[in-house]
């Protein structure tokens, strides 16, 4: 389990919340390296400064899926703000993750 | 369990009664099998039951997946069933894991797979030691990711993954339309694949197995009815019982004597079946209440379900015929259970049936009447149900009465299923004559019996049942009151036949007293002749005597010689006549 904490960069979004991610991977599989790869640059890009994310490697720890019903891998966790929201994927896709986010240009939330 | 024989797929049974005995021995070891049918047919309690089973009669912990339900809820609907999944669970044998993809369709924004899935499950089997898995409903999953292609490839990926895994898992599916299931996993899942249904027919429902498919094993292909009973799952093959039951020679009074003598030899066999059919009113139950009162006399116990009649009324009803229930339902020799066909399917009358006998382990059981049975069923339904009910009750050894009704005198196509499985079997009709009917009863077949071929009247008295013998005469066979004049008529001739004798009898003795008289009379005549001639005789040797003496006298008178008198002396030497 690891934490980063990103600390610069604007948002286009105007509010000062605090982003709280959890990313559930299995090892060092291509899929989970990508998501992490592509799940950085997405909060660098849009959530600079205020975004924690959390990886949970699901080979080392297999009972923590039990938590948020992961199935899939990777699954992206939006843990804060509320509601918690699920998307799966590499996150290679960008504008689906943004839309999974809600933090797609123009939408709060 | 794997088994010696070469080619054998090796099995895992699943304890659950009947499943075993259809599948030949369990399901494939080692390998998934789709467990498929609509909702509410049981499918979850059907896999739930092979994990407890599992654990509790093989030793074989299991790890369950639920997509559906949550583990308190389903901890919580197995608990009526004796399932204590929280103490499985407390032990280190049962892995109840709840997985809620119900939270709509999630955003897919690359590549994924179902590692998370994978590494949950092995996670738990790897803690418990599972043997078996069941993942319940594993099509909720497509519920969840909108690009299935992906979904397929990993359930394919899933159902292998198990497979290396070596553990026998059950996947359960809802059945789609004009498939097995609704996203047609059956595709992956193609060892063995058992479908469950769940049918209406008129107004009575009754679940039903298939195994539609054991690769590599043979299996019964029928659609065995199950139930789902206080105590599980329980599948009722036909061919289950088999007939194999051991026989006795033993033979058990009907409670009439004279109907005893009619099957020769003081009654029925123990743990035979008898059948009595007959039209309304011909006195089956009375039969039936009579067999039971013997029984009960004989201090074993009996079992009676009545599907007409309440305990109560039966009870008021047979003591108006000598028949006293009360004391034997007293003294728990005598059971009732009663109830309308209709309140159960079949097959639940049947286990409802098993389970009492089970529990009370009666010598005699009574089904009054198995004709209404027929509301519940078709024909073919019911006669399968009484087989395996014959079937069960001749392996117990339990002797069996069942009767019938007739709405002709002509036996029904059902009556003549259930003649087949029956022993005895004795019918009452009523016979119409002299304006009245009158019941007789005839044994038809008894197995293994001299019976009697003959017609007897069935008299329903103070004391119960007697039988009486019928007239034959030009006017075919007499009851009742024809019956009784014939009686009478034979009687008054026996009478007539009686009083000419003795009239007889005096007329000769006066015959004879006629002729004793005559003869004394002749006698007396004769006496009377006898007398008058000696007397006679007597007068004339006087007068020879005298003659004689005037001879002589004249002769001394003429100085004449005497003459020796030589007749004289011979008349009064002779004997004329008996004084």
């Amino acid at each position: 389990m690891t934490a980063i904490d990103g600390a610069h960069a604007v948002s286009p979004i105007a509010d000062e919340e605090v982003w709280h991610l959890c990313l559930y991977i299995a090892g060092q599989s291509p899929k989970s390296l990508r998501a992490f790869a592509n799940l950085t640059t997405l909060c660098e890009e849009h959530l600079a400064g205020r975004y924690e994310i959390e990886i949970i490697d699901l080979v080392e720890h297999p009972s923590l899926a039990q938590s948020d019903d992961i199935v899939a891998i990777p699954t992206l966790v939006r843990r804060l703000p509320a509601p918690l929201r699920k998307i799966i994927g590499d996150l290679s896709n960008t504008e689906r993750a943004l839309v999974g986010l809600r933090l797609q240009p123009g939408s709060s939330r | 369990m794997i088994s010696a024989r070469m080619g054998e797929l090796p099995k895992a049974p699943t304890g659950i009664s009947g499943l075993d005995e259809v599948t030949g021995g369990g399901l494939p070891r080692g390998r998934p099998t789709l467990v498929c049918g609509p909702a509410g047919c049981g499918k979850t309690l059907l896999a739930m039951e092979f994990l407890v089973r599992g654990i509790t009669e093989f030793d074989e912990p299991g790890v369950f997946v639920a997509f559906e339900e949550s583990a308190a809820d389903l901890v919580a609907n197995v608990a009526s069933l004796g399932f204590d999944l929280a103490r499985y669970e407390a032990d280190g044998q049962l892995i109840v894991d709840h997985i809620s993809v119900a939270g709509g369709e999630l955003e897919e924004t690359g590549d994924w797979d179902l590692d998370g899935l994978l590494l949950r499950l092995g996670a738990a089997i790897d803690t418990v030691g599972a043997k078996r898995v069941v993942l319940d409903t594993i099509e909720t999953l497509f519920g969840a990711f909108s690009n299935t292609a992906v979904l397929r490839a990993e359930l394919r990926r899933l159902f292998g993954w198990l497979k290396d895994r070596g553990v026998t898992a059950v996947i359960t599916g809802e059945r789609g339309d004009g498939s097995l299931t609704r996203y047609g996993i059956e595709e992956y899942v193609s060892d063995c694949v058992i479908v469950l249904d769940h049918r209406v027919t008129e107004q009575t429902s009754t679940r039903r197995l298939r195994i539609l498919k054991y690769r590599g094993s043979l299996h019964g292909t029928n659609e065995y009815p199950f139930l789902i009973g206080e105590s599980g799952v329980s599948v009722l093959p036909v061919t289950s019982h088999g007939l194999r039951h051991d026989v006795s020679s033993e033979r058990v009074s009907t409670g009439v004597d004279r109907l005893d003598a009619m099957l020769g030899d003081g009654g029925v066999y123990k743990g035979s079946t008898v059948l009595v059919t007959g039209t309304a009113g011909t006195g089956k139950s009375t039969l039936a209440a009579q067999f039971c009162d013997a029984t009960c006399r004989r201090g074993e116990r009996a079992l009676y379900f009545a599907f007409e009649e309440s305990q109560a009324e039966i009870i008021r009803n047979m003591s108006s015929v000598g028949i006293h229930l009360k004391p034997w339902v007293d003294a728990g020799l005598l059971q009732f259970h009663c109830f309308r066909p209709s309140l159960l399917g079949l097959e639940a009358h049947l286990f409802a049936m098993q389970k009492s006998v089970g529990e009370f382990d009666p010598s005699v059981v009574v089904k009054d009447p198995v004709s209404d049975l027929l509301r519940v069923g078709s024909d073919a339904d019911v006669s399968a149900m009484l087989t395996r009910q014959v079937d069960f009750l001749k392996t117990r050894g339990v002797t069996a009465l069942f009767t019938s009704l007739n709405s002709a005198v002509q036996p029904t196509m059902a009556d003549q299923h259930i003649a087949s499985l029956v022993d005895t079997w004795i019918l009452v009709k009523t016979m119409e004559g002299n304006g009245e009917h009158n019941r007789v009863v005839y044994v038809l077949k008894s197995r293994g019996m001299a019976h009697s071929n003959q017609i007897r009247e069935f008299l329903l008295t103070g004391q119960g049942i007697e039988l009486a013998d019928v007239y034959v005469g030009p006017q075919g066979v007499l009851t009742g009151s024809a019956r009784q004049a014939q009686e009478a008529q034979e009687l008054s001739d026996g009478t007539a036949r009686l009083e000419d004798l003795a009239q007889r009898r005096v007329n000769l003795e006066r015959r004879r007293e006629g002729v004793e008289a005559q003869t004394a009379a002749l006698w007396r005549e004769f006496e009377d002749e006898a007398d008058s001639v000696r007397r006679l005789l007597s007068h004339d040797s006087t007068g020879v005597d005298d003659r004689a003496g005037q001879r002589a006298e004249q002769g001394r008178l003429r100085r004449a010689d005497v003459a020796e008198p030589a007749y004289a002396a011979h008349g009064r030497d002779s004997d004329v006549g008996g004084s």
